[in-house]
């Protein structure tokens, strides 16, 4: 398969998007990626977006953005679909289908008033099963939580240091929500929410944007920025399997292995890694399933600040991540995609740069880890 | 559409709901394979047969994990997934749960009108 390339990657630094439209976000992060790969709208010809975009599948956004391409995606998986939307823009481009593809993301979640995310009504055959009890995201994640602890001995302290390490890397960015640095007392003496989850094991609520550009190898030589080419991509679902219910293993256990193997490499290889965090122990479960440590040893993995960059093995979400920093949208996949770009790039903050940083993972997590999910799994390679 | 308009047009699991407006609770079992399966579908999610069955179910089953969120003044709101002894594991809510309450705990069926026309299956523990 011919190579695709990350060239542009775009964070909109809003968090508070008063008086700005979803679609306006959407098209101002648009130009934020094209203009830092180096490209104009004109030179788009594939496009890329999920449920958060205005209207039908691509089509309101293409018709906004007075685009015309002949290929798009908008396949939806939550918060994991631009990580989906990365590996589906290679393939569309290895197949010579487009040669500079689109991919957008955005919300207004916080301007809107939302507290926090809610379960939508749906007219799916599970939502009579789930939604009379009403679970609020946090719970659902809360159960997660307490049956890692239960069957893992998992602690809340263990799972603070993930959040603790967040705040450790969101200190150095100034569009970051939460840049006060805790401590694991911190978390663990924060409001129970949705106990064994505290305030502080969950992400914020923001709004905001991204978006990244995909291009062709010969398309990448042209241009001036640094090579980040896909090495690897694994997408999987999990859900409740007709009752025979595990909420400590997630459908990372299924993309991360597949993207390791396409990429050719081990977790061991990599030197940065971005996870969705929605909640501190969705982190947890991911770091178990893409395999940094055997599952139900993430507790101790992530503890004594093993994700802190210059501190740990393996430094995470360098932004500040969903936990301190940004979560457009409630969908967290694309900030993810963006920092480990600027590691890769080498343009992450000083404070917070992994050295000679060539391997990097992002992983996403959407929907509900409590019910069904889309994990994605992308392994980035800079040149 | 409201809650008792959506489970009205999901035809798979009528039966459930309408057991449970009678205060009974009933599991899905496919009579090709003998496999129990929750939420309720017309075809089996192992063998794929459409040869499903409701079987009145014996009620109790065991807490495989919950999310306990305190509000002063107010009973414990427990979300929790219950394995029943039947096989399949079903959201639900624990009712009139004591500050202990936890995973392994057994517990038993019980039925609450749901607000928008369901009659809902809960759990109450059950340690004798």
């Amino acid at each position: 398969m011919s190579a695709a390339y990350i060239m542009g990657a775009y964070e909109h630094p809003t968090r508070k998007a008063e008086g700005i439209s979803v679609a306006q976000l959407h098209m101002q992060s648009a130009a934020g990626a094209l203009a830092d790969a180096g490209l104009t709208f004109d030179d788009v010809d594939g496009y890329f977006c999920a449920g958060d975009a205005p209207g039908l599948g691509p089509m309101s956004m293409l018709e906004y953005m007075n685009l015309d391409v002949h290929h798009f995606d908008s396949t939806d998986t939550g918060g994991s679909a631009y990580l989906v939307h990365v590996a589906h823009a290679a393939q569309a481009i290895a197949s010579g289908k487009c040669s500079v593809a689109l991919i957008t993301l955005a919300g207004r979640p916080r301007a809107a008033g939302m507290k926090s995310a809610k379960m939508p009504l749906a007219p799916t055959p599970d939502t009579p099963f789930e939604a009379p009890y009403a679970p609020s995201v946090v719970e659902m994640y809360g159960m997660v939580a307490a049956r890692h602890m239960y069957e893992f001995g998992t602690t809340s302290e263990q799972l603070a240091w993930i959040k603790v390490a967040a705040s450790h890397h969101a200190q150095h960015n100034e569009h970051a929500m939460l840049r006060k640095v805790v401590t694991v007392e911190d978390v663990v003496n924060s409001p129970l929410v949705a106990a064994p989850l505290h305030r502080l094991d969950c992400c914020v609520v923001s709004d905001g944007g991204g978006a990244l550009v995909m291009t062709s190898e010969s398309v990448a030589r042209s241009l001036a920025r640094p090579l980040v080419k896909l090495r690897g991509a694994g997408e999987a679902v999990g859900h409740l399997n007709a009752g025979r219910v595990d909420l400590t293993t997630s459908a990372a256990s299924v993309s991360g292995p597949r993207a390791f193997a396409e990429a050719g490499i081990t977790p061991g290889d990599i030197k940065y890694a971005s996870i969705y965090d929605s909640f501190t122990i969705t982190v947890l479960v991911a770091l178990e399933d893409l395999g940094f440590c055997e599952k139900g040893k993430g507790g101790a993995f992530v503890a004594d600040g093993n994700l802190i960059a210059g501190e740990g093995k393996l430094p995470f979400n360098t932004d500040g991540g969903g936990l301190c920093n940004n979560h457009p949208a409630n969908r967290g996949g694309m900030t993810k995609v963006i920092e480990a770009v600027r590691q890769l790039r080498g343009e992450a903050h000083s404070a917070v740069q992994v050295p000679n940083c060539d391997l990097a993972l992002a992983h996403g997590t959407g929907g509900s880890l409590a019910t069904r999910h889309g994990s994605a799994t992308v392994i980035l390679e800079r040149l | 559409m409201d809650l008792s308009d959506l489970a009205q047009v999901n035809f798979d699991a009528l039966p459930y709901w309408e057991a449970a407006a009678k205060g009974d609770l009933v599991v899905a079992r496919c009579t090709s394979c003998n496999e129990a399966h929750h939420y309720p579908r017309a075809v089996c999610p192992f063998c794929r047969a459409e040869t499903i069955a409701f079987e009145p179910a014996s009620g109790t089953g065991e807490i495989y994990s919950l999310a306990v969120t305190r509000i002063p003044d107010k009973p414990l709101r427990v979300v929790a997934y219950v394995t029943l002894a039947e096989g399949p594991t079903m959201m639900t809510r624990i009712i009139d749960a004591p500050e202990d309450v936890a995973i392994g705990d057994p517990v038993r069926v019980d039925f609450e009108p749901h607000p928008e026309g369901l009659t809902v299956p809960v759990f109450r523990l059950d340690r004798n």
